[in-house]
């Protein structure tokens, strides 16, 4: 038998939760609806601001690329609160395998919706990227930290480095950027063209985006932090913001504190709970220290460059 | 209206869900996503008299239905504890009961002595049986002696009631359970994790990087409520029941065992309000058919 972990509010489901294992109740049930009834609780903000879950959240679009996967929904509750370079946990199964959620970048943000661009890594965003237009999505969020992109940008440059999935947070992060006045440029790069799925979207939302490729079977050929160097040799940037995997981020990180160019990151980890409860996500970073295991959830995911210690990363 | 209240003798709880130590955090980062007053008890994530670096990653992996984790119980310490996070808890009207741990007896002993002093505390559960501190997952609640010997200093040196957690790691716990009731504890919660290792088979290395790590969740469920029920049975003081929780349903399976009442660990993760929807559950249950108190159902197995 299958149990529902899902929280009930506000959900419409006839699906037993549970009850089911009692062999042998005290005296039968009265009201066989006891179960979808809601609890007497919520998920509120004490601000008195957004809600932190969107009980009804419905896929309205998806688009896939390999293992490469876009979902829109609607998110009314949330989407006002939801900035650059935070993230959702998402539940992908009822099943008790995968127990946990999963946490996903926020891709992009509308009136009252939001979307998710995710790639297949495991078993847990394989059965995420199952799901299609008109099911459901259970999440929490936004969570975390996002890009701190403080006040006006004018005259400005900034560089925004995104590598394979990592380029997901860098779309919402270029437009609003590019609000604040700054000069945006978006390197993208992966092992091959098929890694590049999102260049036309940033064209679309003209921003000027290069690509790189290891194979070159797209734009430069090499990878984006070569890319990225050659880049800085025709135009030095005033900020960098990063995504993508460990050692290319490393580089990155390597490249901006040698010319001295701040750069924000956004590290990936597992994550038990999303929100700072579980302290399982942790990696090295200062704080006024030598360096403290903080929590990517809560303390980031986005950090500054010179924060971010690299040794014994994987 | 259905009394969810239950009496555990030294503390009357609202309702008989409390928050397991270590998966509720301090509280306050479930205070933007629920309402705190509505939590049975608060049960804070172990301190340490000092703060505590923790285990390094990876800390965490999912299993079949569970979740093993090897933390190493990271912590701010009591100090940092009672500047920051306890007047902000002060407020909320939920019992606040501290976890405490310890690398010997006397550290113990120094963060209670610390605890003493600070006002908003209901009781303290004592941590004697994290598996993630000590190489292969030694700890005091492995033995008898050891058992009995830190909960008689804890005690004497605590005016607040010293609930002991015990860990399933064990040969016999009704043993161990009844070396702390003769120590003096007020009451038991049982389990902690149990100790539990995951592998990759591509690398051939330990998917945790602590090596062991204790496991926890659903999967651990059946062996949590033998065990509950066997230390029910067998000791006075009351009994608290943990270990794989996620339903209304799972909670009364402790109760009608002999728990008086459940803490929530791992659900929490998933759901950060399962310990109120988990209440609001067992209350339906207990409507449906008629039942006026959810605590008429304490030790009501029938066999």
């Amino acid at each position: 038998m299958q149990v529902d972990y899902r929280p009930t509010i506000g959900r419409k489901s006839k699906r037993s939760s549970g009850y089911a294992v009692i062999a042998t109740p005290i005296s039968p049930p009265k009201n066989s609806r006891e179960v979808a009834k809601p609890g007497p609780f919520c998920y509120f903000d004490q601000d008195g601001g957004a809600m932190r879950h969107e009980p009804e959240a419905r896929i309205t679009f998806k688009q896939s690329w390999g293992s490469y996967h876009l979902f829109r929904f609607e998110a009314p509750a949330i989407t006002a609160k939801a900035r650059p370079g935070q993230f959702l946990m998402i539940k992908v199964s009822d099943a008790p395998y995968p127990l946990l959620r999963r946490p996903i970048s926020i891709h992009s943000r509308e009136k009252k919706t939001l979307e998710i661009f995710f790639q297949i890594a495991g078993q847990g965003t394989q059965i995420l990227a199952r799901k299609g237009e008109g099911d459901m999505l259970d999440f929490l969020g936004p969570f975390g930290k996002g890009f701190d992109i403080g006040g006006r940008l004018k005259g400005t440059s900034a560089y925004l480095i995104g590598g394979g999935r990592g380029i997901a947070p860098l779309y919402q992060l270029g437009r609003e950027l590019r609000v604040k006045g700054a000069q945006v440029k978006v390197l993208y790069g992966g092992k091959s063209k098929a890694d590049l799925p999102l260049r036309k979207k940033f064209q679309e939302a003209d921003l000027d985006v290069r690509c790189s490729t290891d194979d070159g079977s797209l734009g430069f050929r090499g990878f984006v932090t070569e890319l990225l160097e050659a880049e800085i040799e025709r135009r030095r940037p005033d900020l960098m913001f990063v995504c993508g995997p460990d050692p290319m981020m490393k580089k990155t990180a390597e490249i901006a504190l040698a010319l001295g160019i701040p750069a924000q990151i956004s590290l990936e980890s597992i994550m038990g709970c999303g929100f700072g409860a579980c302290w399982g996500c942790v990696k090295r970073i200062r704080k006024g220290d030598n360096g403290a295991w903080q929590k990517i959830c809560e303390d980031g995911p986005v950090f500054r460059a010179e924060d971010i210690i690299w040794e014994g990363m994987e | 209206m259905v009394d969810l209240s239950v009496d555990l003798g030294f503390l009357k709880l609202r309702n008989p869900v409390l928050t397991a130590s270590g998966t509720f955090g301090y509280g306050l980062e479930f205070a933007s996503l629920i309402d705190l007053r509505k939590i049975g008890g608060i049960i804070i994530k172990g301190l340490y008299y000092g703060p505590r670096e923790g285990n390094p990653p990876p800390r965490l992996v999912e299993t079949t239905g569970g979740l093993i984790n090897a933390i190493g119980l990271q912590g701010v310490g009591v100090e940092a504890f009672a500047a920051d996070v306890l007047p902000r808890l002060r407020g909320i009207d939920t019992p606040i009961l501290v976890n405490v741990c310890g690398g010997n007896d006397d550290e113990y002993l120094k963060a209670v002595e610390f605890l003493e002093r600070q006002e908003g505390i209901a009781a303290y559960e004592l941590n004697i049986s994290c598996p993630n501190v000590e190489r292969n997952g030694f700890c005091p609640a492995l033995f008898t002696d050891s058992t009995y010997s830190l909960v008689k200093s804890v005690k004497a040196a605590s005016r607040r009631p010293v609930i002991v957690k015990l860990s399933p790691n064990v040969t016999s716990i009704v043993d161990i359970a009844k070396a702390a009731e003769s120590g003096g504890a007020d009451g038991i919660s049982l389990i902690n994790t149990l100790l539990a290792m995951a592998v990759d088979v591509e690398t051939r290395r330990p998917k945790l990087a602590n090596l062991f790590g204790g496991l926890s969740g659903p999967a651990i469920k059946p062996i949590a409520l033998r065990m509950v029920y066997q230390v029910a049975a067998a000791v006075k003081i009351p009994v608290i029941g943990l270990g794989g929780i996620m339903t209304g349903a799972d909670a009364l399976e402790f109760l009608i065992v002999g728990a008086k009442a459940v803490q929530v660990g791992t659900a929490n993760f998933v759901d950060p309000a399962a310990p109120i929807r988990i209440a609001a559950e067992m209350r339906n249950f207990c409507k449906a058919r008629g039942i006026p108190k959810v605590s008429d159902l304490i030790g009501t197995l029938e066999i």
